[in-house]
């Protein structure tokens, strides 16, 4: 059992900026949550907070329904990842790991049985008498991992705990976590990173935040296929989803929008009558973009540049009517050059449309 | 490009002949104080350190044997004969019998001398003194002569120093000073850097900036008002004006306000995320504390250690304050001092003492200096 529940938290430091307001959670026990967001948007402290690092400043954080606002660290059942590994650096693998129990008093046989068991499962068995400086940095970081892991936390937390390895170990760590997810399907885990693909990949749950709110929780699906505003929407997804100036002209089941001035286009999404003749936003992502075939076309323009990524191919098009580049992605690599006029039509489904203050028109 | 190069091996060049002079200039000094301390004082006297290797040539006097040594020779003479060297591994080159021309005449001639007197010397300093008359006086007579005398190096100097000078006691009663005087201020400011780098509390910043403040207080200053104070509160307690209960809280006092400084600023700038990381792991602030902080910190302590021992060590102003200058509390620099003035013109014991003075710094550098220069933390953060 740990589940977790966040009422109406907020923090004030101390010059009295409030970086985080009214956070409304609630975390299932065995749940893989994931907090995405841009730098700065707190999702540090909202960690901290939960792991007692940080005071909460407002409103209750309760874990398995006991309230732990007051309870320090190590009384709330978590074991927490950090950035930079933070390992002991006089201590070697084993006492880095042995640590926490070593102070719970548990005795030598208990302690070593636990770190033996983390350690084979993190395959350090053959570093245990190194120190941390003769350790690689995946090394490191399952080190840290492993001393979370020997405390047998009803909760992990982890803070951006691959952002300091290089891109390959970064996947292979990847799938070490979601192993290790794998094997302590119980344990709740609390996973902060700014990496999209991590994000996608690892959460059952993702929680956007910016600028100390959150946009929107939902599975990473959910969060692409169904944004709830236009910041989620460029948020997630790469590149970004192009958003272009549009005008609803027909409201009711469907609604009927002008483009950028230049096209007209029937969006399967329902919409009171009220919202007649307002200024919208239309999204649409850069790889629901294809080149028009029959004439019938969302966005025209011609080429500003062209990247070949090889699986794919990304034009950055100077479209009729719209300041911004418009990303198109398509598949394969194409033979399109700079100048180039091109016709671009998407299916209706994968449309977004967002009123003026960015809120998506489907219900979410 | 040329030009970087060019001018980053002429620094290169700056640097190693920096470093070059640094080490002739404390080396030599040193080196010499500890080859005269080993040095015969006679020797010491008359040539510089620098002579120490090669043989030096003496004018030296000695006395003949007492005149009930004569003997009635065969010639009709009476004859005084003996070795006038104390070392047999110096020769003798010239020798005279007057103290206006000790050098008159070379090795194995026989002088005539008046009065029909005659005396020759030989290199092995045998000489053979002669007298048509019998020999009188209560004392044997004096001969002039000069010898060469090959390097001698003895620990003479030493044990006279230690025994006789009294030196050995000064020596405990400095070490008796020192080693509690660098262990309480760094302990204490171990606790104080942590408690003012880590803790959270009120009043912190008005704290360390008391701290600051007291790094200028001149120690002249706040001697005798110390000295009151410590007296009054000692009278209460029953404890006499003068021991080592007060030098040592005097020494704790002056060095604490640089310890809390230098090792809160060193503490200060170990990783956050270590000391969260035991937090989280359960660990009070004491077992942080002791686990974590103190071993990370050993490098700065040492070389505080380092700092506060040499100033002990060193000190006279503080030892004359609030030690006495007895027996049991004289402490080394102190002992020098009386030295100096009593025995000025020995300088066998006047280096053999200075020796023996730094050779406790010199242990003391040698044994921490590698902490100095090794960074513990390597490998803990990214
Ligand atoms: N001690 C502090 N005092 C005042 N403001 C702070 C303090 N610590 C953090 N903040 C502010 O709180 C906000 C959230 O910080 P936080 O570290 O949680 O960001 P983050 O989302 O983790 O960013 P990143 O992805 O860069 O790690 C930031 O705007 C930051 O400036
Ligand atoms: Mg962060």
């Amino acid at each position: 059992m740990a589940d977790l529940k966040l009422t109406n938290v907020s923090k004030r430091y101390s010059n009295n900026v409030e970086v985080m307001r009214d956070i409304n959670l609630d975390i299932k026990q065995g749940e893989f949550i994931v907090f995405v967001g841009p730098s700065g948007c707190g999702k540090s402290t909202l960690l901290r907070m939960i792991s007692g690092l940080e005071d909460i400043s407002g409103g209750t954080l309760e874990i398995d329904g006991e309230v732990v606002n007051d309870i320090p660290p190590a009384l709330r059942g978590i074991a927490m990842v950090f950035q930079s590994y933070a390992l002991y650096p006089h201590m070697t693998v084993y006492d880095n790991m042995a640590f926490s129990l070593r102070i719970a008093k548990l005795d030598q046989e208990t302690i070593d049985h636990y770190v033996r068991k983390a350690a084979d499962m993190l395959q350090l068995t053959e570093y245990l008498d190194r120190l941390p400086k003769a350790l690689s940095g995946g090394q490191r970081q399952r080190v840290a991992i492993g001393r979370a892991i020997v405390r047998k936390p009803k909760v992990f937390l982890f803070d951006e705990p691959l952002s300091n390895l290089d891109a390959a170990l970064r996947v292979a760590t990847r799938m070490e976590i979601a192993n290790l997810k794998e094997s302590m399907p119980d344990s709740t885990m609390i996973y902060v990173t700014h990496d999209q693909v991590e994000a996608m990949t690892l959460a059952d749950r993702i929680v956007l935040l910016s600028a100390g709110n959150i946009e929107q929780v939902g599975t990473p699906l959910e969060l692409y296929s169904l944004p709830r505003n236009v910041f989620v929407a460029q948020f997630i997804g790469s590149p970004a989803m192009n958003i272009l100036p549009a005008t609803i002209y027909a409201c009711g089941e469907t609604t009927k929008v002008n483009v950028a001035g230049q096209t007209n286009i029937t969006l399967p999404i329902k919409t009171d009558a009220g919202e007649k003749n307002k200024t919208a936003q239309f999204g649409i992502r850069p790889e629901d973009l294809q080149v028009s075939e029959n004439g019938d076309y969302v966005i025209s323009g011609n080429i500003e540049f062209v990247e070949s990524l090889g699986e794919s191919t990304l034009l950055y098009i100077k479209a009729d009517g719209c300041s911004d580049l418009v990303t198109c992605k398509l598949q394969g690599i194409l033979k399109f050059k700079k100048g180039d006029d091109v016709k671009l039509s998407a299916s209706p489904e994968k449309m977004h449309l967002f009123d003026a203050n960015g809120m998506n028109y489907r219900e979410v | 490009m040329m030009a970087v190069s060019s001018s980053r091996s002429s620094l290169m060049w700056v640097v190693h002949i920096t470093v070059f002079i640094l080490v002739v200039m404390w080396t030599v000094p040193t080196a010499g104080l500890f080859i005269s301390s080993i040095r015969d004082k006679d020797q010491l006297s008359v040539s510089g350190w620098w002579t120490a290797l090669s043989v030096s040539e003496q004018r030296l006097v000695a006395r003949s044997e007492h005149p009930d040594k004569q003997v009635f020779s065969s010639d009709g003479r009476y004859e005084i004969r003996g070795n006038i060297l104390e070392h047999q591994d110096s020769s003798i080159t010239k020798f005279g019998s007057s103290s206006l021309r000790p050098d008159e005449f070379d090795v194995g001639v026989v002088a005539q001398l008046k009065g029909g007197k005659t005396l020759q010397v030989l290199e092995n300093g045998d000489y053979i003194y002669s007298s048509p008359e019998q020999w009188k006086g209560k004392r044997g007579k004096r001969i002039f002569y000069t010898a060469n005398i090959p390097p001698r190096f003895t620990l003479d100097n030493y044990r006279e120093v230690l025994t006789s000078e009294g030196l050995a006691k000064s020596f405990i009663n400095s070490l008796a000073v020192t080693i509690p005087a660098t262990i309480i201020p760094i302990l204490m400011a171990a606790f104080a850097a942590y408690a003012l780098a880590w803790m959270k509390f009120p009043g912190r910043a008005l704290i360390i900036a008391a701290v600051v403040g007291l790094l200028v207080v001149p120690l002249q200053m706040s001697l005798i008002p110390l000295l009151k104070t410590y007296n009054l509160i000692g009278e209460f307690f029953g404890v006499g004006s003068k021991g080592y209960i007060g030098i040592w809280l005097a020494h704790t006092g002056f060095g604490l306000p640089l310890a809390i400084y230098l090792l809160r600023n060193y503490i200060a700038g170990l990783p956050g995320e270590i000391i969260e990381s035991a937090r989280v792991d359960g660990a009070n602030d004491f077992e942080i504390f002791s686990k974590i902080i103190l071993p990370l910190s050993f490098p700065a302590l040492a070389s505080f250690a380092i700092f506060q021992f040499l100033w002990v060590w060193n000190d006279l102003l503080i030892a004359m304050v609030f030690l006495g200058n007895n027996e049991e509390q004289l402490v080394l620099t102190g002992r020098l001092r009386e030295l100096l003035g009593s025995r000025g013109g020995n300088w066998e014991i006047l280096t053999a003492s200075a020796f023996v003075t730094i050779i406790i710094p010199l242990c003391v550098f040698f044994g921490l200096q590698r902490y100095l220069v090794r960074g513990l933390l390597s490998g803990s953060v990214k």
